[in-house]
């Protein structure tokens, strides 16, 4: 049986080099250029007709447009309305990265630490040059709370600094980690439907059920964690725009 | 892990960016104007609607208060009228009445005059007749011939007395 963290490994499918960086095409990046072509797709072609009672495609399009622009209005406010578009495409290749994983034998790049790194990195340095622009020098305050006493700085300062760096780190594991230990939970199980159905049938229906289960809830997890990272994105965004 | 082993760390990012910045110009440029278009479209006809209906219900209510101002105005008319020709009706059975009874009155006054008439006249005949009767009464029991204002005289307190 192959090993529960097989399924992350990643292999060159065009093995590409430029100035001896490894830019190869894998099948890691096969799925985004999937992902891309699928959202571009479905979010073109299902308004096309551009009904005024929209369909089923166009429903979940402006569904999914609309629920992105209300978490924008209602998180960051009327000054993020320029940062919609990021937002709205960060959104849906996590979403999309996500769901594209729970297709068997296929691949979820955002079970891969350094590519939610990479998005979360984007996120902080763009807030961080947001928050400069918003507010000159004035920003670093965001690291000595209004109204707290002089002498606190010294401990304070520390803290706020440690906080705000350690952000891009907790949105890249908390989507990396969800993601990968969904895959190893379900790999597992399905092994064990496998080893256990091999012998008799009968015990091998309850990791069957089990992994039905956990189907279901990692296709949750999938949506609530693109959902969570875009959020927190926002917050992020806000905490720039606004301050404390 | 696969996931930490540093081979495929500058191919992820580089396919990581790519398709992510490809992503978002083609969202930028085709999917979300489009997107947006459709529901601004609909906003607008929602709220065209809304407008076309709050005037059609304020004509609607203009047309009420005009249909019942003009239903209170004939309904006063008609009482109005129902008055007048009341009134017109009383005064003309009342003249009506008085009228009659005047010629009720008259008549009776008539009647009552006709009678006193009639019985002084009868009353005349009677005493007429009464002296006739005593003269030839007189003249046949006694032979005498009675003077006739005398006869005449004595009936008339005769019968004045029996009254």
């Amino acid at each position: 049986m192959a090993s529960p963290v097989e399924q992350f490994k990643i292999e060159p499918l065009v093995p590409l080099d430029i100035g001896g960086v490894n830019i190869s095409f894998t099948n890691s990046a096969l799925l985004m250029v999937v992902s891309v072509c699928l959202v571009t797709t479905f979010l073109t072609l299902s308004v096309r007709g551009r009904a005024l009672i929209p369909g089923r495609w166009q429903s979940m399009a402006e569904v999914l447009y609309e629920f992105t622009a209300n978490m924008i209005r209602d998180n960051v406010g009327s000054q993020g309305r320029k940062y919609f578009p990021f937002i709205f495409t960060l959104f849906m290749f996590v979403l999309f990265g996500n769901l594209l994983g729970m297709i068997p034998f296929s691949f979820t790049y955002t079970s891969h630490i350094i590519v939610t790194f990479g998005l979360a990195i984007v996120v902080f340095v763009g807030v961080t040059i947001i928050g400069f622009m918003h507010h000159g020098l004035g920003y670093l305050r965001m690291f000595f709370p209004h109204g707290a006493p002089l002498a606190t700085a010294l401990i304070l300062v520390p803290i706020e600094l440690i906080s705000y760096c350690s952000r891009p780190f907790s949105l890249a594991i908390r989507l990396f980690a969800n993601m990968t230990v969904g895959h190893i939970i379900l790999q597992v199980m399905a092994g064990f439907v496998i080893s256990l159905g091999a012998f008799y049938v009968l015990p091998g229906i309850v990791p069957m059920a089990f992994l039905g289960g956990i189907t279901v809830l990692e296709f949750g997890i999938a949506l609530l964690q693109a959902y969570v990272f875009t959020i927190l994105s926002c917050i992020y965004l806000h905490d720039a725009i606004h301050m404390h | 892990m696969p996931q930490f082993d540093p081979t495929f760390f500058s191919s992820q990012l580089f396919w990581l960016y790519v398709t992510f910045i490809l992503l978002y110009v083609l969202l930028s440029i085709f999917a979300m104007p489009k997107i947006g278009g459709v529901l601004e479209e609909r906003q607008r006809k929602i709220d065209d609607n809304l407008d076309k209906a709050a005037q059609l219900k304020a004509e609607a209510e203009t047309a009420i208060a005009v249909y019942e101002k003009a239903l209170a105005d004939s309904r006063a008319e008609a009482h109005q009228l129902l008055r007048s020709s009341g009134e017109a009706l009383a005064k003309q059975a009342e003249a009506r009445q008085k009228e009659l009874g005047e010629r009720l009155a008259d008549q009776i006054k008539a009647g009552e005059a006709r009678i006193v008439a009639a019985k002084d006249q009868a009353l005349a005949q009677v005493r007429d007749v009464a002296s006739d009767v005593a003269k030839m009464a007189a003249a046949k029991l006694t032979g005498i011939t009675l003077d006739d204002a005398k006869v005449g005289l004595a009936v008339t307190s005769a019968m004045q007395e029996r009254r």
